[in-house]
């Protein structure tokens, strides 16, 4: 065999295997699309369940999602952001910075179910919030942390330090540069990983269980301490242990739809946004 | 006027300072809590607080591990002398029975009499062991001994190869399959997603053309993006009949399927890394092995692979790293067996997995609830390792590539 026709193998086995990728994202997606998108009616998005989860719809569990977004975010976000403005504006490129940058890194490799043991001692436990809304909220922002300071991170990199200088010799001290010039500038970025985070918390399942999730709730919380019902929780819950498992598939079919629809409008707003500002920012 | 805005301005920067420390601050917090709770464990008796195990005085028998007293109250173990005893059949005895052997009125007020009659039945029968809780112990009855309470071994947790967390009167806390099922499942994924990751990674980089790249990275992008739970559905609805009917398995949910779904979610993290590391390679060594009349195949292996290869070790690492920590998507799919795996074709269960099914019916600080914290130390050194390592491989980068 000749180096052309072995070439000509491995090139065909690649595109292939490429093909392959994409074909098993549209195999889940056309799966899951096909099967819930018959069950997904307004009804089914803003009435509770009934009949032990195998008729009615989840609107309980969207609230609930819903408030898990906002408690993380507004907890994370602020958090993230003036983390990032301190590796990359004030702490310059020493050892503390090559430190935190490696803490935060490892911070992001814990595995999810971690952060839910974490939140249950020192939120549920410690703290004494019990199963809320709070103690979820809290575990959520810390597991988005790492994302949202990367991204911000990113974004304030890539504005020149022209700019900054620019501010500075016109008299700005390094505050009013950082946000009447830096940030303005960066936050279209910042934006951009802003709706990364809201699509990965509310894929989370295993740092909730055992910090906000309840298996079914006849009425919405009324306050943060309230627990909730979430919506990965509940697909999780009536996949594998409702009443009558059956009778139940349309509902976590439409459950599924829904969760992916949500992920994959913040991935698509994101891009967009990307391609708008022609600015990178990865999730990876 | 000018003061106070210098103060604000002071506030603020004091603030970053501080929240540049946040990520610092919530590890060190993890650590604490998780290794405080976890070792505890080994402060905890083997046998359930607030119990204690009796036996006869002439009974020569001096100590009981927690596998012993296991197999004893299965009726595994029923002779003495495979303890080291005296050749005498082992008769169990539950506090429960007490109640069958004398009438309530016997017991006295408040059951004050309680401990007397306990200690009666246990003097009168050699080959007794006596489950009783600690307030009723008869410790006046000089014919009863009290067995000595041990505190759980970490070589019993480490070594033991059974995980019955809530076996009475004494909990098995065996670490070992849960450990081998979770390498068992995560081996075998990275063994499915690296060649299939490699292969799309070299594509991407080297063959693909700029439209197709424009289709493919989204499209990865969104196969990271969907959360554990939904893979673990699809899993159940689709793969796990699948494999079963293909396969011919009595059970479907076996390691074999939580290898094909954590090898899906693992794609993407492999391919975005190689990937990387792949375009990395710089121009010149490409077209010095193109001038040298090499095809682009033989480039790509002879040139570009072990060029970008800390890269692809660093996307494997990782990629364990993202497999060994799934929960939701395992538990779903692979039937939660605790025994040390065989083959692929059977139920397997991983240390998250346990932590999700079983932490929601622990009662807190009790010796299963500290049990599974210590199995999310374990968990969490492992993943730290994993982190750490695949930092340092990738700093290696182009040491010895000569360039």
């Amino acid at each position: 065999m000749n180096k052309k026709t072995n070439q000509k193998i491995a090139f065909i086995a690649f595109r292939i295997l490429g093909l392959l990728v994409v074909c098993i994202l549209f195999w889940i997606l056309g799966f899951i699309v096909y099967n819930g998108i018959g069950v997904i009616s307004w009804e089914f998005l803003s009435t509770a369940p009934t009949d032990g989860m195998t008729a009615g719809g989840i609107f309980p569990a969207i609230v609930g999602t819903l408030c898990l977004i906002t408690g993380s975010i507004v907890f994370a976000f602020p958090f993230g952001v003036m983390s990032a403005i301190y590796m990359n504006e004030y702490a310059g490129n020493g050892r503390i910075v090559r430190f935190i940058r490696v803490m935060t890194n490892n911070l992001s490799s814990i595995p999810s179910i971690v952060f839910g043991l974490f939140g249950m001692a020192l939120f549920v436990n410690t703290l004494g919030f019990g199963d809320s809304i709070i103690a979820g909220s809290l575990t959520l922002g810390l597991l988005v942390l790492p994302l949202i300071i990367r991204t911000t991170e990113e974004a304030l990199k890539a504005i020149p330090d022209s700019f900054r200088t620019g501010s500075l010799a016109l008299g700005a001290n390094k505050l009013q540069t950082i946000y009447r010039v830096v940030l303005p500038m960066a936050f279209p970025n910042i934006i951009t990983g802003l709706i990364l985070s809201i699509g990965r918390v509310s894929g989370e399942t295993a740092p909730i269980l055992f910090t906000v999730a309840a298996y079914f709730l006849p009425k919405l919380p009324s306050s943060i301490f309230d627990q909730a019902m979430v919506l990965p929780y509940h697909l999780y819950v009536i996949a594998t242990s409702g009443v009558d498992i059956e009778a139940s598939r349309p509902i976590a079919y439409g459950t599924a739809l829904v969760l992916i629809a949500i992920v994959f409008f913040m991935n698509l707003l994101a891009t967009i946004l990307r391609r708008y500002f022609g600015k990178k920012v990865t999730t990876s | 006027m000018k003061q106070l805005k210098r103060i604000a301005e002071r506030i603020v920067e004091i603030m970053l300072t501080v929240s540049g420390s946040i990520t610092s601050l919530a590890i060190l917090l993890i650590i604490v809590f998780l290794f405080k709770e976890g070792f505890g464990l080994f402060n905890s008796p083997i046998i359930e607080k607030g119990y204690a195990l009796c036996v006869n005085v002439t009974n020569p028998v001096n100590k009981l591990n927690p596998y012993q007293i296991k197999h004893i109250f299965d009726s595994d173990i029923t002779h003495w002398n495979e303890l080291g005893g005296s050749d005498e059949e082992i008769v169990l005895f539950r506090f429960d029975e007490i109640f069958s052997l004398y009438a309530d009125e016997e017991f006295g007020e408040d059951y004050a009499l309680l401990p007397e009659k306990l200690g009666e039945v246990i003097a009168q029968s050699s080959g007794i062991v006596a489950f009783l809780p600690e307030e009723y112990l008869p410790t006046d009855n000089n014919q009863v001994k009290i067995l000595p309470s041990t505190n759980i071994s970490i070589f019993d947790f480490f070594g033991g190869k059974e995980w019955m967390p809530t076996s009475t009167p004494s909990s098995l806390y065996g670490v070992l399959p849960l450990i081998l099922g979770t390498l068992w499942v995560s081996v075998f994924a990275i063994l499915i997603a690296l060649p299939l990751g490699l292969g799309v990674a070299i594509y991407l980089s080297e063959l693909a053309s700029e439209r197709m790249r424009k289709i493919m990275k989204p499209t990865i992008e969104l196969l990271a993006g969907i959360p554990s739970v939904v893979y673990g559905f699809f899993g159940l609805v689709v793969l796990v009949p699948l494999i079963q009917k293909m396969l011919n398995l009595p059970v479907g949910e076996t390691a074999l399927v939580g290898s094909i779904v954590l090898a899906i979610m693992a794609l993407p993290t492999i391919i975005t890394v190689a990937e990387d590391a792949m375009r990395n390679t710089p121009r010149a060594m490409r077209e010095a092995s193109l001038a040298l009349g090499a095809t682009q195949w033989q480039t790509i292996y002879k040139v570009i692979v072990p060029y970008a290869s800390s890269g692809i070790s660093a996307a494997v690492v990782l990629g364990i790293g993202r497999a060994i920590g799934e929960t939701m998507a395992v538990l779903m799919v692979t039937g939660n067996a605790a025994v040390i795996p065989h083959s692929l074709f059977e139920p397997v269960r991983t240390i998250p997995a346990t932590i999700a099914a079983e932490l929601g019916e622990a009662p807190a600080g009790g010796t299963h609830y500290q049990s599974l914290f210590l199995l999310g130390c374990i968990l969490f050194a492992i993943t730290m390792i994993i982190s750490i390592s695949a930092e340092v491989i990738s700093k290696r980068k182009h040491k010895g590539a000569g360039v």
